[in-house]
């Protein structure tokens, strides 16, 4: 009986270790998680500013607005697809970041505060008051489960036109705030397109956003998110703080959605209670869904299908040349009906949206690939 | 002291719908688990069916029974064509096809019968009767209160008094014991939809008069009223949905009478939390094994 823990232990490398954090050879095989996303942001940053040099003005708001979506959309996607808690109240987040904003900068202005920070601390001002929200909505989502958070959530998301109604004096009601719009600086020419720079602002936005939440998924905090979506006792037994998981996932969450709502609400230089109706935060679930709930590329594809659903009846009843009435029943309903029946095919059928969708085909292509390259190479 | 009564009045008025459609959510808990985020849409849909066939026939009763019927035929298929291929998924993907059965059914709505808000007349003159130089309950109040406490009672008959009741009990309650009876537990489940879509259809019926009209919209506000008092009853109790429903109704009526209508949402959220945070069960909720 002289067997020491030390023969033991190099025997047999448990495939968990390579799981664990800090573990040498998970970190070997995938370099620097965050070099690589850094990588990939400066990369789809510098290809999206060339695209939006070419674009005319109104093409380059609606990259804005998808970056916009975006903010939101992949804070909401972590929430629920990984965390597991469904929120029907980030229309009311976006709304909370975008007041937030106006009155910032409402502010600012009146106190003739001039200079390009005001831009980043007006934002910064929209994402800390919209996560303390999230943090009082959290606070209560940690002691909520299933159908009851997204009963409460629902009722969050009713709330904006009441609070801007009974606050008038603050948030001046139906007719909401007007802001200065933002102008490009002086340094990239007089006559620089406006738009572009709002893309620019919004693309920098949703870039670190991306950045952000995509290190934060891939981190400890991104496996207890899933750890207590999976099963909360079993999280629970490995030591991970369930309630504190829960609410700072909430809190995350809703910072993305404040400065998606800021940034929504610069793209306009105004703000309403009309663009933040209950139908928006089910539209923004409807969005993950469809792009695949849980992944950060699905929120790329429901920011995109966002906006298209706010621009394709235009287009629409533009080209199809229908009687007025007709047009105007039309409008808004045909595309909506069409993506909440894909909303609910894709729940029943593929719940993994487009992103899995994408996910499915490439590793098929990958394969086909491979089994050709080992077919051929006895020949050479 | 009027304004009080008055404000009673209106409440336990509005509370009975509120009831009967905290209800029909009280059923499909019961019967699966899951809590029909569709309810208000569905209502709406069947509001319209019920209101055309109004202005078609002129007879506000044939509107009703359309509207009860298509109510019961829409439950059955939603359970049928969507629910029963959810359900395996977990809540939170039942939760996400209802609200894709809401948008769905909106979008719909608006292509069919346009996206302006459409009278619905009541069947009762809707001013109120003075008793005692207090003004108390209109007709239309009475015929509402009347309509929905008839109504838990026949449901009340039917799940203690019937087999069929006991079946729908049992099968909610111990599917896999039930199936081993000889209880077809999936037509128990559908007959539990369509009944419940039949009682919000009736609840849609009585509360659409009410509002400003018919609209896709009209019942989103009422959906998460009615939420309310299914939650504040406990979600497993018929009669606590009922207590539940006039109780939020009283609040409600008092809030928005004494404070402005504008503050209602505010109450529903602030009642939902301090329910849901104090009391998870609700009022009216059994002792509850602990959960592991």
């Amino acid at each position: 009986m002289t067997s020491t823990p030390t023969e033991i232990a190099p025997a047999a490398p448990s495939p968990l270790r390579r799981l664990l954090p800090g573990a040498p050879a998970g970190r070997e095989a995938r370099g620097s998680t965050l070099l690589r996303h850094l990588a990939v942001a400066v990369f789809v940053g510098t290809l999206v500013v060339l695209v939006t040099n070419q674009l005319a003005p109104y093409q380059n708001l609606q990259v804005a607005r998808v970056c916009a979506f975006l903010c939101v959309t992949a804070g909401h996607t972590v929430l629920v697809g990984l965390n597991g808690q469904l929120s029907l109240g980030h229309g009311a987040l976006m709304a909370t970041g975008a007041y937030t904003m106006a009155l910032t900068q409402q502010a600012l202005d009146e106190r003739a505060v001039r200079g390009w920070w005001t831009l980043p601390a007006s934002l910064l001002a929209a994402v800390a008051v919209t996560a303390l929200g999230g943090l009082v909505v959290g606070l209560a989502a940690a002691r909520l489960r299933g159908p009851y958070l997204a009963g409460v959530t629902l009722a969050v998301a009713t709330l904006v036109p009441a609070v801007t109604t009974i606050f008038t004096g603050v948030f001046n009601g139906e007719q909401g705030l007007p802001f200065p719009a933002q102008t490009p600086p002086a340094a990239l020419g007089a006559y620089f397109q406006p738009e572009r720079w709002l893309a620019w602002i919004a693309l920098a936005a949703a870039l670190l956003t991306m950045l952000l939440l995509a290190n934060l998924v891939r981190s400890r905090f991104g496996r207890s998110l899933r750890a207590v979506r999976d099963d909360e006792v079993a999280a629970r037994l490995a030591g991970i703080p369930v309630a504190r998981t829960q609410v700072l996932a909430f809190v995350v969450s809703a910072a993305c959605a404040g400065l998606g709502g800021g940034v929504y609400a610069m793209l306009t230089a105004t703000v309403a209670p009309g663009k933040f109706p209950l139908d928006l935060s089910l539209f923004l679930l409807m969005a993950i869904v469809i792009g695949g709930l849980g992944s950060l590329a699905g929120a790329v594809w429901g920011a995109v299908l966002l906006v298209a659903l706010q621009d394709l009846p235009g287009l629409l009843t533009e080209h199809l040349s229908l009687s007025a009435g007709l047009a105007q029943r039309l409008e808004g309903n045909l595309a909506l009906a069409v993506f909440g029946l894909v909303l609910i095919v894709v729940m029943l059928a593929a719940p993994g949206g487009i992103a899995g969708g994408v996910r499915a085909v490439r590793a098929r292509l990958l394969a086909a690939l491979r089994r050709r390259r080992a077919t051929r190479s006895p020949d050479r | 002291m009027e304004r009080f009564w008055f404000l009673t009045f209106d409440g336990l008025a509005s509370g009975a719908v509120y009831a009967a459609f905290a209800l029909a959510l009280v059923l499909i808990w019961r019967a699966a688990r899951v809590v029909n985020f569709a309810q208000g849409a569905m209502a709406v849909a069947t509001a319209y069916v019920g209101y055309a066939v109004v202005s078609a026939t002129g007879s506000y009763w044939l509107g009703l029974a359309a509207a009860i019927l298509s109510g019961l035929a829409l439950g059955a298929l939603v359970e049928r064509l969507l629910m029963r291929f959810a359900g395996p998924g977990g809540p939170l993907n039942q939760v996400i096809v209802a609200l894709g059965l809401v948008l769905v059914i909106q979008a719909m709505l608006g292509m069919v019968f346009g996206n302006d808000y459409r009278p619905a007349p009541a069947p009762f003159d809707t001013d109120a009767l003075t008793i005692g130089g207090v003004a108390a309950l209109s007709p239309y109040d009475l015929w509402v209160l009347g309509s929905a406490l008839t109504v838990v009672a026949l449901l009340a008959l039917l799940f203690t008094r019937t087999p069929v009741g006991l079946r729908m009990r049992a099968a909610a309650f111990a599917p896999e014991v039930s199936r081993l009876l000889g209880v077809s537990v999936g037509r128990m489940l559908t007959l539990g939809w369509a009944l419940a879509a039949g009682v919000g259809a009736l609840a849609g019926m009585l509360v659409v008069p009410t509002g400003l009209g018919l609209h896709s919209h009209a019942m989103d506000l009422v959906f998460v009223v009615a939420f309310t008092a299914a939650v504040v009853g406990g979600l497993d109790s018929p009669v606590g949905a009922v207590v539940g429903g006039l109780l939020v109704g009283l609040i409600l009526s008092y809030v928005t009478g004494y404070l402005g209508p504008d503050t209602t949402p505010l109450a529903v959220l602030v009642l939902l939390l301090a329910v849901l945070l104090v009391r998870p069960g609700g009022l009216f909720s059994a002792a509850r094994a602990r959960h592991v």
